[in-house]
């Protein structure tokens, strides 16, 4: 079980580094879903570790609630790209003046 | 086990490369190989009602949804390499490799004891499992989902939709703007050369040529320019003929010709 915990977090860690290194705002969106992802598979193996199937109970919420974040995340994009010409995440930065 | 460390290999490298690969589409390509994998995994982990739906949900649901945005915003926009805050990208590289060492370690030391299997909890079909599960003990939260999705269903309606503020130009309007146009810039009135006119090929990537020879840049689509894919419109035409002229037969692309 550790080493697909490990994969788990390599993966999750990949993710927090991605957000923090892109600039293009939808490869920020996708390093949000790795970590999600990893954070599943986290759960779906705990699940097997204790023998119950809430973990998999879990990682199906959360699947639900990444696809609701994701529409809602790409339609702000959509709408900045449309005013502002541009998805680069330095480039929305109105409020420092 | 086999599929474990065939898989995460992979998957590793492939996350990696969404750190490192420049275009967004690339980007996007990896991260359908690492949720692939993902599901591949699941069905290892005795869990095949999440395989199905990562499969399902992510790589065609959110994946499609994801490469319909990049088509839409255009792959021509570049990602600024220029660093706002000076230094952000060696801090995060390091706090990231802190982060999962950290994590890493403190997992191979607490994470212990037998690993006790789903043959038990998967006894009748591990959907029907799951079902008992999400319509027994988490029905609240299955029913707060659906509020959820609505939400984001509408959220994206209003958040995607254009008010159009000012009517829509008419062929008059059209007619006299490109008028006023050609008063102020001397842009052609006209309509523009489509791509392939006077030169070889008739296909989209092949520019026009103007009467001289020289390539017409502006009758081919800005994506194709940006996706690096013009055919050089005289490339194979004027200057291998040139070549041919000349008798200069030097060249190794005309050998199976002659």
């Amino acid at each position: 079980m550790t080493e697909y915990l490990s994969l788990s977090l390599i993966l999750f860690t990949i993710g927090a580094v991605g957000v923090l290194v892109r600039r293009n705002a939808i490869v920020v969106f996708m390093c949000i879903e790795l970590m999600l992802n990893a954070t599943n598979l986290a759960f779906v193996s705990f699940s097997r570790q204790t023998g119950n199937l809430d973990g998999q109970v879990a990682a199906f919420f959360v699947m639900v609630v990444a696809a609701a974040e994701v529409v809602v995340g790409l339609a702000i994009i959509v709408s900045i790209y449309r005013t502002r010409r541009s998805i680069s995440v330095d480039d929305a930065s109105l409020l420092k003046s | 086990m086999i599929t474990f460390w065939t898989l995460a290999p992979l998957m590793v490298i492939s996350a990696l490369g969404l750190l490192f690969v420049r275009k967004a589409v690339h980007a996007a390509l990896c991260l359908a190989v690492v949720m692939i994998s993902l599901a591949v995994l699941y069905a290892a982990l005795d869990a095949p009602f999440l395989f199905a739906v990562q499969i399902i949900v992510y790589t065609g649901a959110i994946m499609m949804l994801f490469l319909f945005v990049l088509m839409l915003v255009g792959v021509d926009t570049e990602d600024a390499v220029k660093e706002t805050i000076g230094g952000q990208r060696w801090i995060a590289v390091v706090l990231g490799l802190a982060f999962g060492i950290t994590l890493v370690l403190a997992i191979g030391q607490t994470v212990a004891g037998a690993v006790i299997g789903l043959n038990a909890a998967n006894g009748n079909g591990n959907p029907y499992g799951l079902a008992e599960l999400l319509f027994g003990k988490y029905v609240l939260a299955f029913e707060f989902t659906s509020a959820l999705l609505i939400t984001a269903a509408v959220g994206a309606m209003v958040l995607a939709h254009k008010e159009r503020l000012d009517s829509r130009p008419t062929q008059a309007d059209r007619a006299a703007q490109r008028m006023r146009d050609y008063a102020a810039t001397g842009r052609h009135p006209g309509n523009p050369p489509t791509p392939g006119v006077f030169a070889r090929h008739n296909a989209v990537d092949t520019p026009a040529l103007l009467p001289d020879g020289t390539a017409v840049d502006h009758s081919i689509s800005p994506s194709i320019v940006a996706r690096g894919q013009v055919r050089d419109g005289y490339d194979d035409d004027i200057v291998t003929l040139k070549r041919q002229l000349d008798g200069d037969d030097s060249d190794d692309s005309l050998g199976g010709e002659k």
